[in-house]
């Protein structure tokens, strides 16, 4: 078949030097991934152990309480839990098992430790070896930490992953796992994908129920799905399974190139794999030119957010036409990204970590011609007359694989066609905001 | 240690930003680790604010704790200061700094910086975001007012509105127009709105309208000690309040003058025949103490509904409701746990909810209608439109409010008389509501009484519904079927009666039949 994809540049970015300014940082803490890694694994609870602040946040970033009664709640730490008039172990025990009690159908409870409980030392590793003593067999009790001193948005499904490595059964047989919550429907689509290259063992993790969670051992081979899941690549590499190096699955080249790379691992026969993804990548190629015209010749500017913003940066380059100025990023793993950097054309700044006010002077000195950032951000750039695209939406729309690449596009591409629909209705000087 | 699901109020420090975001020239600098600046998305997401709260955030991490959060706390506030200029600075800790125990006040005053720097002592574990906002609004007036000569003119200060406040930002502009209608000026709009140049020459007014006891007393008191200004007690929700309002404000400007009421449209409409099908009405009324006790009254007096409960989240104000509720001979539900409020809605099964935007999540699960009156609000409660709640117009939008979510009257009546039509039923909901009209289910595929899942009335013995009388309960229309079944079961209950037949329905009809 004749290959559409532009060739790799000639000079990536895997070895330029990493802007790393210090300052405040405009992101979320990753207490924030409980938003969507509650509605995937069905049968789990998250219970922070922490303050009204981590309460609040949890509902703020959820945007609206969609769920009536969620499978996540805050166990708020009061005065007395802190002063050491109530021994805060006792209190957890109490409100574990007064939830476990009015939720039979949760068979995983996860901890999970914010920056107060951190603060004041709170072991939540130990809470969890007890609990799970207490409420075995039907509940598993695990331990992660949430919180903003160690942990950036996205880091929380990292840290919540990782937490769950340790205590998968042990196994001897060559399997693939896919490592990286998806949505359902994007997570059947990745099956089908790699059933017709015959590859019909697949395991994911997290999986949707705790039955159906993975077995791992010398001979799994994992493929992530996403770029911020670096502690867990570690924790499944000591159990002795091995990482499929490939650039992330967003848009068609990226979702060619993981999948080729899975091909090879597996020794799926070259024609197979091209009879396979021949019809999904025209497909694919056709949504993203619909969806891309919008795009080409525009620049853009990353804030950092969710830790996608190397592999979309690449997938805006190459394959919508964009131009990048500056690649933000909360953390950048070298080894993880390195495929997608790789590819990503020498240009644009790449920076790691932020000072939020010296970013928005670049930001604001570029005029680029889409800006992702956060939510926080978002209205005040608008307001400035810069296009944005709000970074949270990225982790809340279906947007890996062939099928959503070119919906994928669309969520950039529909703030610059919205603001050329919209006529005559330039700002006064004077704001008309509150 | 308390387990939340929800939450009707933030931490403090939130209640410290809405006054600083609400202001003009004011800075704050919060002693936070990161991930804290989600607070942002409050004001430029839900307010849909077009600039950044005035706020600089420390954001520091782990590896900072070892190292040196004092010093990080100073640079912070160092830079905000060169960055912004701003006339005063307000700092202090978030729940994580509160821990750490860095004193940003203290550090603060240190700098030598040229401008007034106000410490906030915000406790992160025992108070919440009114109180928040309540205490930093104080402080502010504190550190900043003076007395002074009064204006020439006499005229008031407005305290209390702040960002993301219920409808602070139209009912302000209602309470100016509606003063200056009065003959008294408006000399400061506090919070909201105020510089800290603004709030030095607070003392000039004669005397100040509280608007949000919740987030505005405290000042208020202080200003009547130490400003000699003495403060309006009634709150100007509905038609009398806001004559009460008039009066008081006359009787403290010591002027007289006649409120011209020609604007003020909710008597006639709540008089006129239409609204005859609001009589009655069962409502519960949640939210903050002020709305909920300004609406009891509006609902009761001025719409003909019936208040069938009431409660508060903020325990600050929990008295005064509690004596509201005895008055009204009712029991308040004084509560912050949302599970709680969920439970005695369903256990009420009233027609209508009058509360927050956690009591429309509660609504649209028990299949209740809800009109929200009080913050906690989400962003469709920023309308594009002049939507206050206060003063006459406010009286006007509340009208309007209380009856939207309700099916209308001679709708009401036609759904009863049709109710098996196959495209004029209940299940298609209120026709102004858009949706589309699903066609109605045959009654073998009809879900079970889609009323509240949990039994509303306790009994010692299982109650079950004969088919046909469950058949002969869905006929009934939604929105007073919740009733019916909650009465029947209640009635058969009380009579020992284990099954409920068509007869048990039309006889507890009968008996509670108003």
């Amino acid at each position: 078949m004749t290959d559409h994809t532009p060739l790799p540049p000639a000079r990536g970015c895997r070895d330029v030097p990493v802007l790393k300014q210090r300052g405040q940082r405009e992101v979320f803490c990753g207490l924030t991934g409980i938003i969507w890694l509650h509605r995937k694994m069905q049968d789990a609870f998250f219970l922070v152990v922490g303050s009204r602040t981590c309460a609040h946040l949890l509902q703020s970033a959820a945007g609206v309480m969609i769920f009536a009664e969620p499978r996540f709640g805050t166990a708020i730490l009061e005065e007395k839990d802190l002063a050491g008039m109530a021994d805060a172990h006792d209190e957890l025990d109490r409100e574990v098992a007064r939830l476990l009690s009015r939720r039979p159908d949760i068979r995983q409870l996860f901890l999970v430790g914010s920056c107060p409980s951190e603060v004041i030392k709170l072991d939540l590793a130990r809470a969890a070896e007890r609990l799970t003593r207490v409420h075995a067999p039907h509940v598993r009790v695990l331990n992660y930490t949430g919180s903003g001193i160690e942990t950036t948005f996205t880091q929380g499904e990292d840290a919540c992953l990782a937490s769950m490595v340790p205590e998968l059964p042990e196994t001897e047989a060559r399997e693939l796992l896919l490592v990286g919550a998806l949505p359902d429907v994007v997570e059947d689509q990745a099956l089908a994908l790699l059933s017709g290259l015959g590859l019909d063992r697949v395991r994911c993790l997290p999986a949707r129920r705790r039955d159906e969670m993975p077995a791992v051992g010398p001979n799994t081979i994992f493929a992530l799905v996403q770029p911020f899941l670096g502690e867990t690549h570690a924790a499944l590499e000591r159990r002795g399974a091995r990482h499929i190096a490939a650039p992330f699955p967003f848009g068609e080249e990226g979702t060619t190139a993981w999948l080729a790379a899975v091909a090879e691992a597996f020794g799926v026969p070259p024609e197979r794999f091209n009879e396979v993804t021949a019809a999904p990548r025209a497909r694919a190629r056709k949504a993203i030119a619909a969806q891309s015209k919008e795009l080409r010749g525009k620049r853009i500017f990353f804030f950092p957010d969710s830790q996608l913003e190397v592999p979309l940066a690449r997938f805006l380059t190459r394959e919508c036409g964009m131009e990048a100025l500056e690649v933000g990023t909360p953390y950048l793993h070298r080894t993880i990204c390195g495929p997608d950097l790789d590819l990503l054309a020498e240009g644009p700044v790449i920076s790691e970590g932020q000072d939020v006010d010296l970013q928005l002077d670049r930001c604001r000195a570029a005029r680029p011609d889409l800006t992702v950032c956060g939510l926080g951000l978002a209205n005040p750039l608008e307001a400035e007359g810069l296009r944005t695209k709000w970074a949270i939406e990225l982790v809340f729309t279906p947007v890996h694989f062939y099928e959503q690449a070119g919906d994928l596009a669309g969520l950039f591409s529909r703030p610059l066609r919205r603001r050329a629909r919209l006529t005559g209705l330039e700002r006064l000087p004077e704001s008309a905001a509150p | 240690m308390k387990l939340s699901v929800w939450t009707y109020e933030g931490p403090p420090h939130v209640g410290a930003m809405r006054v600083a975001t609400g202001m003009t020239g004011l800075h704050y600098v919060l002693h936070a680790p990161q991930g804290d600046t989600y607070a942002d998305l409050l004001f430029t997401m839900i307010e849909r604010r077009d600039h950044r709260p005035p706020v600089t955030y420390t954001t520091f991490q782990a590896r900072d704790l070892g190292a040196d959060t004092a010093d990080l706390f100073k640079q912070a506030c160092r830079d905000a200061y060169d960055r912004f200029r701003p006339q005063a600075v307000i700092v202090g800790a978030s729940c994580t700094a509160e821990l750490i125990q860095d004193d940003p006040g203290g550090l603060a005053e240190t700098m030598g910086l040229p401008v007034p720097v106000i410490p906030l002592e915000l406790p992160s574990y025992q108070r919440k975001e009114n109180f928040g906002a309540d205490e930093t609004f104080f402080q502010i007036v504190r550190h900043l007012a003076k007395p002074m000569d009064r204006t020439p003119k006499v005229s008031a200060n407005l305290l209390g509105p702040t960002a993301l406040g219920f409808r602070h930002r139209d009912d302000i502009v209602e309470i100016t127009r509606l003063l200056e209608e009065l003959g008294i000026a408006v000399n400061v709009i506090a919070p909201m709105t105020a510089s800290p140049a603004d709030i030095a020459r607070i003392g000039a007014a004669h005397f100040n309208v509280l608007m949000y006891p919740e987030t505005g007393e405290a000042a208020a008191r202080w200003c009547e000690k130490h400003l000699g200004q003495p403060y309006t007690k009634t709150v100007p929700i509905g038609v009398g309040a806001t004559r009460d309002f008039v009066d008081e404000a006359l009787s403290l400007a010591g002027v007289d003058a006649l409120v011209d009421e020609s604007r003020l449209r909710l008597p006639w409409w709540s008089q006129s025949v239409d609204s005859t099908y609001l009589t009655g009405k069962r409502v519960f009324l949640f939210g903050d103490a002020t709305h909920v006790s300004a609406m009891a009254r509006v609902a009761e007096a001025e719409m003909g509904f019936e208040v069938v409960g009431l409660g508060c989240y903020n325990r600050e104000f929990a008295r005064p409701i509690r004596a509201l509720a005895r008055e009204m001979g009712l029991t308040a539900l004084i509560t912050d746990d949302y599970l709680e409020v969920e439970a005695a809605i369903a256990d009420l099964q009233p027609e209508m909810i009058l509360g927050t935007q956690m009591e429309r999540h509660i609504g649209k699960r028990l299949g209740i209608p809800c009109a929200v009156i009080s913050a906690p609000v989400h962003v469709q409660d920023f309308p594009a439109r002049y939507s206050p709640v206060m003063g006459f117009e406010g009286a006007n939008v509340l009208f309007d409010t209380l009856v939207h979510p309700l099916v209308m009257g001679l709708e009401e009546h036609l759904l009863t008389m049709f109710r098996e039509d196959f495209e004029f039923h209940d299940g298609a909901g209120a026709s102004h509501h858009g949706g589309t009209a699903v066609p109605r289910l045959e009654e073998a595929e009809a879900p079970a009484a889609a009323t509240a899942e949990r039994p509303p009335v306790e009994s010692t013995f299982e109650i079950v519904w004969r088919p046909d009388a469950e058949r002969e309960l869905r006929k009934i229309p939604f929105f007073v079927r919740g009733k019916a079944k909650r009465n029947t079961e209640k009635f058969a209950a009380e009579r020992g009666v284990a099954e409920i037949s068509i007869d048990t329905l039309y006889e507890a009809k009968a008996h509670y039949a108003r």
